[in-house]
């Protein structure tokens, strides 16, 4: 079997970032059996929803008791992003035909995203563009489920005394904390966090949405006055 | 804690929340052009949904807010917090914090 020479090319591109997806991964693996999942629906979970942040989301919300209809719509609103990456990347994407457009889309990750626009700086020819995604995304869905299931073996062997589901809080404060280095995302961030415990009381979960509509307004408001 | 049959509804409805934006152009290749309202909102969306989510994680016990140098899991999440501040680097955040947690929860029941 002979890969393509660009499939061959991305996946090397994409060894630095490789080790982040593996621990990530891992992560995500023990989150999941730390809430309950058995292993083979985390597994199960791992290849069908292949989106970390938003699992983790979805089950923070589900142990601290929210309805399963709010912990999939926070997922949904993290995966907006994918909005975004999916415009940006079709038009690298033109030469593939439609059969193998679920495939692309399904692949489509932050590291897959961001290393082959990065491969793009270099001119390649169309049909060549997917096979450097293809190369980026194959690399990082075979580390993303092989962490994915050590963690999922690792995790159930860890006792429940070790508090591993603050380990979901901890990967979102390594996520967001990174990201506040101006006042716009700081305001986001507070505005955010204040009213998601002051709403908490509100049926259903409301206040999350609450509060991420008060991050949103704030942090846009902030850049607005700064505009000025 | 969850049954089966709720976790398969979770997988269910992740799956398709995870698919249809990723789907979204690159299935569809409508050549929508993104309003500038929307996508400066974007920029602003992963630091509040991230935090609507981890600081009643930090702060709320049994729905009630705990503010105090009594509670571990704020001083581990400040913590940690600054370190992935600084180093950026997510494993060192989590090992860091897990570790402060256990520590700040070990110094609160002496006291």
């Amino acid at each position: 079997m002979h890969l393509h020479p660009q499939f061959l090319a991305a996946a090397k591109a994409c060894l630095p970032v490789l080790p982040g997806v593996l621990a990530f991964g891992a992560i995500c693996g023990v989150a999941m059996v730390a809430a309950g999942m058995p292993y083979s629906l985390a597994m199960l979970m791992s290849i069908l929803v292949y989106a970390g942040n938003a699992q983790l989301a979805a089950l923070q919300l589900l142990t601290s008791d929210s309805p399963l209809a709010i912990a999939i719509l926070a997922a949904l609103v993290i995966n907006l992003r994918f909005f975004i990456y999916s415009l940006s990347m079709a038009p690298h994407l033109a030469a593939a035909g439609p059969r193998w457009r679920p495939l692309l889309s399904y692949l489509l990750t932050d590291n897959g995203y961001a290393m082959s626009l990065r491969g793009y700086e270099r001119p390649l020819q169309a049909a060549d563009k997917v096979w450097y995604y293809l190369g980026c995304s194959a690399a990082i869905w075979i580390t993303w489920q092989i962490g994915t299931l050590t963690g999922v073996l690792v995790g159930a062997r860890i006792p429940a005394d070790w508090h591993l589901e603050f380990s979901i809080v901890l990967t979102f404060l390594a996520i967001v904390a990174p990201t506040i280095r101006d006042r716009a995302v700081a305001a986001a961030a507070c505005a955010a966090g204040i009213t998601a415990v002051l709403a908490w009381p509100l049926p259903l979960r409301l206040g999350l949405l609450l509060a991420v509509a008060a991050g949103i307004g704030a942090g846009m408001l902030v850049e607005n006055m700064r505009e000025k | 804690m969850m049954t089966v049959t709720a976790f398969w509804l979770l997988i269910l409805g992740l799956a398709l929340t995870s698919f249809i934006p990723r789907a979204s152009f690159i299935l569809l290749f409508a050549r929508w052009p993104v309003p500038a309202l929307l996508q400066r909102a974007l920029r602003y969306v992963p630091a509040a949904v991230f935090s609507a989510i981890l600081v009643p994680g930090l702060v709320l016990s049994a729905g009630s807010i705990h503010l105090g140098l009594d509670n571990p899991r704020l001083l581990a999440g400040i913590l940690a917090g600054a370190i992935a501040w600084r180093t950026r680097n997510t494993l060192l955040t989590i090992v860091a914090g897990m570790l402060a947690l256990h520590l700040f929860s070990y110094l609160v029941r002496q006291s």
